[in-house]
């Protein structure tokens, strides 16, 4: 087996191809891809599709309840943006984020079972899947377009400390109209903020094309007198390139960077939208067999002698086996004591009297 | 009468009794001045607060003395601005996020309860988010409608904030300080009119750590015949009346409830059992407002059964704030107002 392997325009198979605003160079275009990474990615990838799958079996049950965006389409985007930044960077996105959840460190056992609402949950099912936190991931988030100024705030918080880090303020083609986001794009650019911006764009909001939403659809060029890249966001070292290229030129004190990926869902919007009266059935099966993330990352290793088909087929084995086990959590796990109910109000704070229902309920607050 | 104020005045030297009168405006600078000072995670930003010095002068002097870094200047983008110093919170560091005025704080109301205010609770505890919205809430003079609301109903509906409201210098010093290193969302309602009112700073509160608690009322003047329950501003018109009204025999115990959530029930209903006879004044609007809710509360409590008369709230006129002098007079409450409405409480 190949240890690495040179990807890039010369051998025709695979190249990062990037469109550029306001930059005179790129990331790079060609990029090594070890065998220990791609078959990580592969993994990691091949984890957050079976989650997505899962929780789409669990809300038809009415085991998730609410609210429940699905990601499955778009793993390229998360993988790559995780390989070219670091742990102690930081994310912030908004409600499509159960693979960012887990790219950012969260067990996929404690993902599935917030979104069961379980007390093993990693907010013990108070917040739901628009609301998981990590270290240095500031959620999920609920409000079309909020994160973006939120993300602003982390990359200032980066700055003002001093430590080196970027921050990843994601958010889509919908939010990208949003005009408190190009409130941040001011500041950041006016202050140097070392903040990535990046529009997952996925050709739809809700049931809304681009086309349709849009004035101007090259998102990578919205900010304007802010530096773009647009890359395919369905090849993993695309985004991966990028991410790097970009966390270099923040950490640089240039100030803020845009970059837009072309990704796509397969899911609808959420779980309550079937996803096929605004696009054809047609179009979703055409990116399944020809751009799926997965598919082309397995095929790239396979036919280069990276791993062998055995090699992937176990990894597909033990990632099932790992669904199931946190499936089976999420749905034996026991949902949150009533004692939970008003915990949480204040941080640090002397235990409080929340009202309940009725003037005899008298309920306590604990931080 | 020379002799004994000469002796007075050496007494008062003697046992160091030294009596200072500071502005509003003057305490918020210091308790500003010496939470940037104490914690270098403190920073604030908002619209001319760095080189104008502020737009009321509250941070007179601390761009000079802190710097870029500490004192940042925004453009003019609330939703924006509040949503970063609501991320810079929650990555560690502690903002006081100032509105020129709260009716400003509409267009970012999403990013104080939504991302603010919620978030320690969605996240069980993982995402504390210590910071602080502070500016001038309610009337001023001759602002109109889109300049004169007053915010204390609103902010003080949502679980997750604490919200303040100072009257004197003294409140406005501890209770900022007390804000600044809280570690949870806490909404600041200033009161533009009162900035330059000067009250007597003990000595206590001339120290550097100097806090009033969160959540605790503070009885201005005590009396046996109504309670007069209000915040902010309109302190000084109770304490006005009650003057007024204790010259026909009537002791008003004037409380200032210095917080408006979470609200200080119980001061209000010990007061209340004592003088029988309770009496909301602000300065908002009657609908669903903080009068309405304390008077809620006290039907739901113990002091119900005290009360001799209904309770009733003295508020703003429920219209939008006119601008001519005489209608804008007569659109919040005057002294005449919270003396009538005591004596017809008292029925008298």
């Amino acid at each position: 087996l190949v240890s690495c392997f040179t990807v890039g325009q010369h051998n025709g198979l695979q190249h990062l191809r990037c469109d550029l605003h306001r930059l005179d160079e790129g990331p790079s275009v060609q990029t090594v891809l070890t065998r220990e990474d791609g078959l990580r990615y592969y993994r990691t990838m091949q984890t957050m599709r079976r989650m997505e799958l899962k929780a789409d079996q669990l809300y038809k049950q009415k085991i998730i309840r609410g609210f429940c965006h699905l990601y499955d389409g778009q793993e390229a985007c998360a993988v790559g943006i995780e390989a070219g930044i670091s742990p102690t960077d930081h994310l912030i996105t908004a409600y499509r984020s159960h693979g960012y959840t887990y790219t950012r460190g969260v067990s996929v056992k404690e993902i599935m079972a917030e979104l069961t609402g379980r007390s093993g949950g990693v907010a013990k099912g108070k917040g739901g899947s628009m609301h998981m936190y990590a270290k240095n991931f500031y959620g999920g988030n609920g409000i079309v377009g909020a994160q973006v100024p939120l993300g602003a705030g982390v990359a200032l918080a980066c700055q003002y400390q001093g430590k080196n880090e970027v921050c990843v303020t994601l958010y889509g083609d919908g939010a990208a109209n949003q005009g408190q986001i190009f409130e941040s794009f001011n500041m950041a650019a006016l202050w140097k903020l070392p903040c990535i911006f990046i529009c997952e764009n996925n050709k739809y909001g809700m049931g809304t094309s681009v086309e349709r939403a849009s004035a101007s659809t090259d998102y990578y060029k919205r900010g304007d007198y802010i530096p773009g890249l647009r890359v395919d966001g369905m090849d993993v070292l695309s985004v991966r390139e990028a991410t790097r290229f970009a966390a270099d030129y923040c950490r640089s004190g240039k100030g803020p960077i845009l970059m837009e990926l072309q990704t796509y869902r397969y899911h609808g919007h959420s779980m309550s939208d079937p996803g096929v009266s605004y696009r054809t059935r047609e179009e979703i099966q055409e990116i399944r067999s020809k751009s799926d993330p997965i598919t082309m990352l397995k095929d790239c290793m396979i036919s280069r002698n990276m791993a062998s088909l055995e090699e992937i087929k176990d990894i597909d084995a033990t990632v099932r086996k790992e669904i199931e086990e946190a499936a089976q959590f999420a749905t034996s796990d026991p949902e949150p004591p009533l004692e939970d109910l008003c915990k949480h109000i204040f941080y640090n704070d002397a235990p409080l009297e929340v009202r309940g229902t009725h003037p005899w309920m008298r309920l306590k607050s604990i931080s | 009468m020379n002799t004994l104020l000469i002796v007075l005045l050496i007494i008062m030297e003697i046992s160091q009794i030294h009596f200072l009168y500071v502005t509003v405006r003057d305490a918020l600078n210091q308790a500003l001045d010496e939470e940037l000072e104490r914690d270098e995670r403190v920073f604030l930003l908002g619209e001319e607060v760095a080189q104008y010095d502020g737009a009321y002068k509250v941070s007179r002097g601390l761009w000079k003395k802190y710097g870029d870094k500490r004192i940042i200047d925004t453009p003019i983008t609330e939703m924006g601005f509040a949503g970063i110093a609501v991320g810079a919170a929650m990555a560690g560091l502690r903002p006081i996020c100032e509105f020129m005025t709260f009716n400003f704080s509409m267009q970012a109301i999403d990013q104080v309860i939504n991302s603010a205010a919620k978030t320690y609770y969605m996240s069980a505890g993982l995402q504390p988010v210590p910071i602080v919205f502070r500016g001038p809430n309610g009337a001023s003079a001759g602002v109109a409608a889109q300049h004169s609301q007053c915010f204390a109903a609103w902010y003080g509906h949502c679980p997750g904030l604490k919200v303040v409201s100072p009257w004197s210098a003294e409140d406005a010093k501890g209770l900022l300080k007390s804000a600044i290193r809280d570690d949870n969302p806490v909404v600041f309602l200033e009161n533009e009119l009162m900035y330059g009112v000067p009250f007597e700073m003990s000595e206590e509160a001339q120290s550097k750590d100097f806090l009033l608690p969160i959540g605790k009322a503070k009885i201005e003047r005590q009396g046996n015949h109504v309670t007069l329950v209000s915040h902010s501003r309109m302190v000084s018109l109770c304490l006005d009346a009650a003057a007024v009204l204790a010259k026909e025999g009537i002791e008003c115990e004037v409380i200032n409830m210095r917080t408006i959530r979470p609200l200080d029930a119980e001061a209000i209903e010990t007061s209340v059992m004592k003088t029988n006879h309770l009496i909301t004044v602000e300065g908002g609007w009657p609908q669903f407002g903080v009068g309405a809710e304390i008077l809620a509360r006290i039907m739901e409590g113990p002091a119900f059964n005290f009360l001799d008369a209904p309770a009733v709230r003295v508020t703003g006129v429920d219209i939008p704030m006119p601008y001519a002098k005489i209608l804008e007079d007569n659109s919040i409450p005057q002294i005449k107002d919270i003396i009538f409405s005591v004596k017809k409480t008292l029925n008298v």
